[in-house]
């Protein structure tokens, strides 16, 4: 019985305790964050931060979708933002315990609220586009210097690819990405929801398919910093992360990344809070944190993202500031196209097409 | 009493752990998608009792099931599915036979250590064995430097992201659910019958053939369910090992779930799957019973 008592005392004294002990769980992409801002975090408020990361949208979207996940901020891309809203995972930010958000960039905040009408349910973190990673001397070996490391034309031409194929390409296994792609490419518009235009980008995409070494969304970094692939189809920062990963390693591998001439696909990685959050005094406080200018540009820093914060600009560095990959210029930026959620039957369209192009089946 | 009581505990983990689970997939499967969490309608509303249960009954239907025959990339799936399973049992139990007679075969104080090398790799994470494949079988990973530097290749071979990659870490993970019940089989085997049937004119080839194996057959056919079942919807060796052409109803099941966010043909799929297994699991209970009644 004084045993049965004992441990009783323990249980309820560690239940207390947990209560005290403040908590937020912030669920974010991996290899996304400057990992200092998240010790300066739990210094600066006392909360203790517990910060889990995930690599694809979907294994987010199924958490979020089946309720419960425990988690107080997420970090969904801009379209299945917009699902989730109507879907009903998110609550409306408070606005008041968000001072910093006068630091927003209103350029962004424009794009942004295609998918969040009046941005009422989340913050921009980080937006890119989805370009080309090239190891220049190894296509320049291949193709010869007047290779088109900016174009379409490098991964979609069969005659490029085949020769490319020697020395590897991979391409994003994000098939709400590629085939937009592809209908840029032929100059259809770019989200169209007509199953007949998506259908259009199969005989394209299997032209090159057996060129393709891998579909894969990260893998790559490390595959063109090792230069083991020479080109691939991916996102900015982590192409960017693997041009410096190269240049450290003193390899002798170039890697640069270009948005694609034709125009690439511009994204929104947006910070929002469940509307079952746990504790979203906590996730207010640290999306606070993170709009402070002098964070936000610390994270970008550490990325080579571009962030959606207006203030944070004057403390980037120059090399992700001046970077045209990064921020790029204003005629770029108009060729930029954004998309827009499918609807489910569609989702199943361009799916099944993307496992035909995949599998051959 | 007593009897009855016995008999309900296994029932009730049936239930439990069985028949609710199962019949929770089912109702999603008869479902329909819907933006919203969860992310099928109709769900449940008990608050307005039978009348609501009625409301929800009549919205159920079996369109998800018409589906999966509409399309060819279902089939195809449980098809390539079934062949790959079936390719790795035979392949886990020609690498495992001899293993599990091995160690049947040593010196009695050599077979607990024996028998723990066989456990030990469970110690470690599956995830992290499968990793560890990776590396061996990459283009330069250590199986193609060592071929490379013994001259017997002349450039690496392509194995990760193959079907042959596939087979590797299937065999690889699931052996010790081969070599364990053949291993049980072999060790209760009496020497005297083998010494019986070379006395009596049997070759050692012979003896084996005609005794050891025949004998040890009810840890062959344990040691092939225990690998077929579980690898028929396998979805992590194939999706860290194989390539994109590598077809298994484990990922197109994944696909339904996350990409597709169509939770009710997942959940169609799950149980077609469960259908189809339902007959090997019936063939291995018939051979246990089998074995047991051949006990007392």
């Amino acid at each position: 019985m004084k045993f049965k008592t004992l441990t009783l005392t323990a249980v309820m004294a560690l239940a207390t305790s947990a209560a005290f002990a403040e908590e937020v769980r912030v669920y974010n992409w991996s290899d996304y964050i400057d990992e200092e801002l998240l010790t300066k975090f739990e210094e600066e408020t006392g909360i203790n931060l517990i910060y889990d990361v995930f690599d694809s949208n979907e294994v987010l979207e199924t958490k979020m979708l089946a309720g419960g996940s425990g988690y107080d901020v997420v970090v969904p891309s801009g379209t299945f933002l917009q699902r989730q809203i109507q879907a009903g995972a998110f609550q409306k930010l408070d606005m008041s315990k968000l001072p910093n958000a006068v630091n927003l960039w209103d350029v962004i905040q424009d794009r942004t609220s295609g998918y969040d009408p009046e941005n009422a349910y989340s913050i921009n973190y980080m937006w890119g586009t989805t370009g080309l990673g090239v190891n220049v001397g190894k296509v320049k070996e291949v193709l010869g210097d007047d290779a088109p490391m900016g174009s379409m034309d490098l991964v979609l031409k069969p005659e490029n690819m085949e020769k490319l194929a020697s020395c590897g390409v991979h391409f994003l296994d994000a098939p709400s990405e590629m085939i937009p792609m592809v209908l840029q490419y032929l100059g259809e518009d770019p989200d169209s929801h007509d199953k007949d235009v998506i259908a259009k980008a199969e005989p394209i995409l299997a032209a090159v398919r057996p060129h393709i070494q891998k579909f894969h969304s990260s893998e790559y970094i490390n595959a063109l910093a090792n230069g083991d692939i020479c080109v691939a189809v991916g996102w900015s920062g982590d192409i960017l992360q693997a041009r410096d990963r190269a240049a450290e390693a003193e390899n002798g591998v170039e890697i640069a990344y270009n948005a694609f001439s034709q125009g690439s696909l511009m994204w929104f990685d947006q910070m929002a809070i469940p509307a079952d959050a746990p504790n979203p005094d906590a996730a207010h406080k640290f999306l606070n944190f993170i709009l402070d200018a002098e964070n936000m540009a610390a994270a970008s820093n550490y990325v080579y993202y571009a962030n959606g914060n207006k203030a944070s600009q004057p403390l980037l560095e120059s090399d992700v500031i001046d970077d045209p990959a990064i921020y790029p210029d204003e005629a770029t930026m108009q060729n930029l196209y954004i998309t827009t959620p499918y609807p489910a039957k569609t989702q199943r369209v361009v799916t099944r097409l993307w496992t035909k192009i995949k599998s051959g089946t | 009493m007593r009897r009855a009581v016995l008999i309900a505990i296994p029932y009730a983990w049936l239930l439990a752990l069985f028949l609710v689970p199962f019949g929770i997939v089912l109702k999603i499967s008869l479902s329909d998608t819907a933006i919203a969490i969860p992310p099928y309608v109709p769900t449940l509303d008990l608050a307005e009792g039978w009348a609501g249960f009625r409301a929800f009954l009549s919205e159920l239907d079996f369109e998800n099931f018409v589906w999966l025959t509409e399309d060819d990339l279902y089939w195809k799936a449980y098809l390539s599915s079934l062949k790959i399973a079936l390719i790795s049992t035979i392949f886990t139990l020609l690498v495992g036979y001899p293993m599990a007679y091995g160690m049947a075969r040593a010196p009695e104080e050599w077979r607990p250590t024996l028998m723990m090398l066989v456990i030990l790799p469970f110690w470690t994470s599956f995830l992290i064995r499968v990793y560890a494949w990776m590396g061996i079988l990459s283009n330069e990973g250590f199986l193609n430097q060592a071929l490379l530097w013994l001259g017997v290749i002349g450039e690496p071979l392509a194995l990760l992201n193959t079907n042959t990659a596939v087979y590797i870490g299937i065999v690889y993970t699931y052996l010790p659910f081969m070599i364990l019940p053949i291993y049980a089989a072999l060790d209760r085997l009496d020497g005297s019958l083998i010494e019986a049937a070379e006395d009596l004119g049997c070759s050692r080839l012979q003896a084996f053939w005609l005794v050891t194996i025949p004998l040890s057959r009810p840890g062959i056919i344990a040691g092939s369910f225990l690998v077929f079942i579980p690898v028929l919807g396998e979805f992590v060796i194939p999706s860290l090992l194989g390539g994109s052409g590598t077809l298994m109803i484990g990922k197109v099941l994944w696909e339904e779930f996350f990409s597709n966010r169509d939770w009710p043909v997942a959940s169609a799929v799950a149980v077609v799957l469960l259908l189809i297994l339902v007959i090997p699991i019936v063939l291995f209970q018939r051979n246990q019973q089998k074995q047991a009644e051949a006990e007392q």
